[in-house]
């Protein structure tokens, strides 16, 4: 691929990108969000058509705008998120050959089960997996969906096969064994790997290449060999322009807050321990799946704890849903803002006033009006929400302000355990000020907070403490104040 | 600023008053069409908008609007009970039972009805809260379970004074008479006002109502703020339940009698009733004087069209197009 340009409304995504793949061979994709990394395999597999530049294959440039060229070209990609690309209550079988009972039916109008069958049997063992293919997708575990994928992309003969992220939800020994196939395909199948990781040591132990993007651009690339996991690191980091952050100094008290060893059900967040002070800002920072949404909610009582006990003021409690967290003192902004953080159909007032409705109401129930939407109203002018008037529904307003809505909703709950989960995700740079010196002021007023992102330089920047987490759990404790991004960065892809 | 410009302004408001009251434009659009068109020559009269003929719309729409509400309360939890019509018809055949096999009071015998009636919103919660079936299909299965327990319970039969027992024992208990009031005016039009008026306080005034219109447009978040959302969504299918039960009684009286499926021929006119509804001043959701309104709207049609000597078995056409103009109006401008 050379010299890739691409822009979307407001950003140019990709500045000049040159990379290079070869056939048999693994070749790793680095970089920190937003790098452009999925932007360029996307072109490649022609999800974009605007882009700029030449794709040449075997030194001939081909046009690649839409994923049926892509596919006969021999390029196929397997999606980070698998179940967008199945079809739960069709079998095995029926979705390995999802592109060929699709695209390659010629005139012939019944579907021929027994070759289908067949022929899914034939890729699965190719790949060695022993998986019945009458099953239905809906029925595998989240590996096996996965394998499938792999599969399906093998139905034909590939030249270039694309993994975005793919043992981001596997535990070690599906790692492994999709490491196995992997390498197989590369070896004794002559296919080209393009594979997308956040995880260093994953990328020292499966490829060979590894090129690292920064900002729209190829930074460098190196033989596998001949690096080593630091240099790579400070290359994905460069000199990146820093934000300024007003960190408020504040004076630190009591523990009011401690999970010890928390595992939730679903295995999202794994024997994960952490405590919070009266006026302290918590950072915890990790790459995109590393657990930090799941943690947030786990502390919330929105995802149920399988063990591990949390602390109140020394005191043992149990949250078993949001509601009693609510009624202990917490406080969650969720990251799906407009889904979780949001009413989007409601106006500002109810909003403002969705998580503790009971005080504008008497004890018939019946609402006060002119107490809630007055309360709206002030809110508003201390927050500095821009809105025509609380009456406003939130769909209309600016991510900034739908986040201060989020946040405002529960400055007058009595909670002082603030978790907020990537608070400036889809935030503008002033409004980002504004959520951090609300913060800022939280912390000063004896609140805990809780602040989850995967933007190092605003944790670095707002916190006191930073928990670093990796593969589900909290790995590293660090003082925000001893570290810096490198360090951060490094306990967040796994290493040791 | 230019004309052009001018102009565009007056159409956005146009616009946007006609999606906030284009039911009520359109109410009073069909009102003056009926009152010239059934202008009768020879009395010199216009028998359409007679007080007689307007009180007799009303009735005829109390029971659609009482079931309607009770819709109306399950979609605000973003559910459709489709098990009220069954409900009536169970409430129906429990309250002239109880009078006619029992001898029950008055009192008696509606609390009874309706304790039958909140079971079966229990049921329904139950189904869609507990065992996570969604809301259509769970009370559509409600709405055979509550149509055969009330044949079965009448022996697939009616009930009406007078008329021996399924083992033929005589029966000797009669409707008391201020529950056949409940069937005629005014009562039967009180009863509706009040249940529209009682459901539009809950819905608007207190926080409950409000939890579960938080609920019903955002259960996540909902759940996130700390609401207790399995509660609220099995107080809606209760409520709801409970409401239908009060249509069945309605029904009862007005009939007299217990009919096979007495209830049935109202779901779907409730349905519709309470989604005409949804655009009634701008709410875009469900709201208790929105339903009223979209009952209305059904009832003048009704009457208008059976005045004009459209075949009875012709009315529905219109009514099926009017509820598919609602409908367009309400998902185009939800685009």
């Amino acid at each position: 691929m050379k010299n890739i340009e691409i822009e979307f409304p407001g950003v140019k995504a990709l500045k000049g990108v040159d990379i290079t793949v070869t056939t048999g061979s693994i070749h790793a994709l680095i970089g920190a969000n937003g790098a452009g990394k999925s932007t360029l395999m996307k072109i490649l597999v022609g999800a974009y058509n605007h882009y700029q530049g030449t794709i040449l294959i075997d030194g001939v440039p081909v046009d690649i705008r839409d994923p049926r060229s892509a596919k006969d070209h021999g390029i196929e990609i397997v999606y980070q998120e698998v179940d967008t690309a199945l079809v739960p209550y069709l079998s095995v079988a029926e979705n390995i050959m999802l592109d060929i009972l699709v695209n390659k039916m010629g005139r012939s109008q019944f579907v021929n089960w027994d070759q289908i069958h067949k022929r899914a049997k034939e890729v699965l063992d190719r790949i060695n997996i022993r998986l019945d293919t009458h099953k239905l997708a809906q029925d595998l575990t989240l590996a096996q969906k996965q394998m499938i994928l792999i599969a399906r992309a093998l139905v034909e003969e590939q030249k270039f096969l694309v993994l975005d992220e793919p043992t981001a939800p596997l535990s070690q020994t599906e790692t492994d064994e999709l490491f196995r196939i992997v390498k197989d395909l590369a070896y004794n199948h002559n296919v080209g790997v393009i594979f997308i990781s956040h995880r260093l040591p994953e990328i020292f132990e499966l490829c060979q290449l590894v090129t690292i993007l920064r900002d729209g651009k190829v930074v460098s690339g190196y033989q596998v060999s001949e690096t080593n996991q630091t240099t790579v690191i400070n290359d994905m980091l460069g000199h990146r322009f820093e934000d300024t952050f007003p960190k408020t100094i504040t004076e630190i008290k009591d523990t009011i807050f401690e999970a010890r060893n928390i595992t939730t059900k679903d295995n999202e967040v794994l024997n994960a321990s952490l405590y919070v002070r009266a006026g302290e800002i918590v950072g915890v920072a990790g790459l995109v799946g590393a657990g930090k949404t799941e943690l947030s909610k786990a502390l919330f009582g929105a995802l149920a704890l399988a063990s591990g006990e949390v602390r109140l003021r020394e005191k043992l409690v149990e949250i078993k849903d949001p509601g009693s967290a609510v009624r202990l003192g917490f406080a969650l902004v969720p990251e799906e803002r407009r889904k979780e953080g949001v009413l989007v159909e409601e106006p500002v007032y109810s909003n403002l006033s969705a998580a503790h409705l009971g005080s504008f109401s008497n004890f018939l129930g019946l609402l006060n009006w002119k107490k809630e939407r007055d309360h709206a109203e002030q809110t508003i002018r201390s927050l500095s929400i821009k809105t025509p008037s609380v009456y406003q529904k939130v769909a209309f307003l600016s991510g900034g302000n739908q986040q201060k809505v989020a946040v405002g909703k529960w400055l007058s709950t009595n909670a002082d355990i603030f978790i907020f989960d990537e608070p400036t995700k889809g935030v503008d740079v002033g409004a980002k000020h504004e959520i951090f010196e609300l913060i800022g002021q939280l912390a000063k007023n004896g609140k805990a907070v809780i602040y989850a992102s995967c933007e190092l330089p605003e944790i670095l920047g707002i916190s006191d403490r930073t928990y670093v987490m990796y593969d589900h759990t909290i790995v590293k404790e660090l003082v925000t104040s001893e570290t810096n991004e490198a360090e951060i960065l490094f306990y967040s892809a796994g290493g040791k | 600023m230019s004309i052009n410009t001018k102009n565009k302004q007056t159409l956005n408001a146009i616009g946007s008053f006609l999606t906030k009251w284009g039911t009520v434009v359109t109410i009073f659009a069909l009102i003056i069409f009926f009152t010239l068109m059934t202008y009768n020559k020879d009395f010199d009269m216009y028998p359409f908008i007679q007080p007689s003929n307007i009180v007799h719309v009303f009735r005829s729409i109390s029971i659609v609007t009482v079931i309607a509400i009770a819709i109306t309360i399950s979609l605000t939890v973003d559910g459709l009970d489709l098990s009220v019509g069954s409900m009536a018809t169970f409430a129906d055949s429990i309250v002239i039972s109880a009078f006619v096999w029992y001898e029950f009071g008055l009192w008696a015998a509606i609390l009874i009805t309706l304790f039958g009636a909140v079971l079966i919103g229990l049921a329904n919660a139950f189904l869609i809260v507990k065992m996570r079936i969604p809301d259509l299909l769970a009370t559509l299965s409600m709405l055979f379970i509550a149509e055969g327990i009330a044949l079965t319970y009448t022996g697939g039969g009616s009930i009406s004074e007078g008329m021996p027992r399924l083992d033929g024992t005589p029966t000797v208990g009669v409707r008391p008479p201020f529950f056949n009031e409940i069937g005629l005016v005014p009562m039967i039009i009180v009863i509706m006002i009040v249940v529209v008026f009682l459901t539009h306080i809950f819905l608007n005034y207190t926080k409950h109502g409000r939890y579960m219109y938080v609920v019903g447009g955002n259960r996540e978040a909902a759940r996130l703020s700390g609401i207790p959302v399995d509660k609220y969504r099995t107080l809606a299918y209760v409520l709801s339940a409970l409401i239908a039960g009060i249509g069945g009684i309605m029904l009862a009286s007005k009939v007299g009698s217990s009919q096979v499926n007495a209830g049935a021929g109202y779901l779907m006119p409730a349905v519709a009733a309470a989604y005409i509804g949804f655009s009634f001043g701008g709410n875009g959701k469900p709201n208790a004087l929105g339903t009223l309104v979209g009952a209305i709207l059904m009832g003048i049609l009704d009457n208008g069209l059976v005045m004009m000597s459209v075949p009875y078995y012709s009315v529905n056409i219109f009514k099926g197009s009017v509820l598919a103009i609602a409908l367009a109006s309400n998902y185009l401008r939800k685009k």
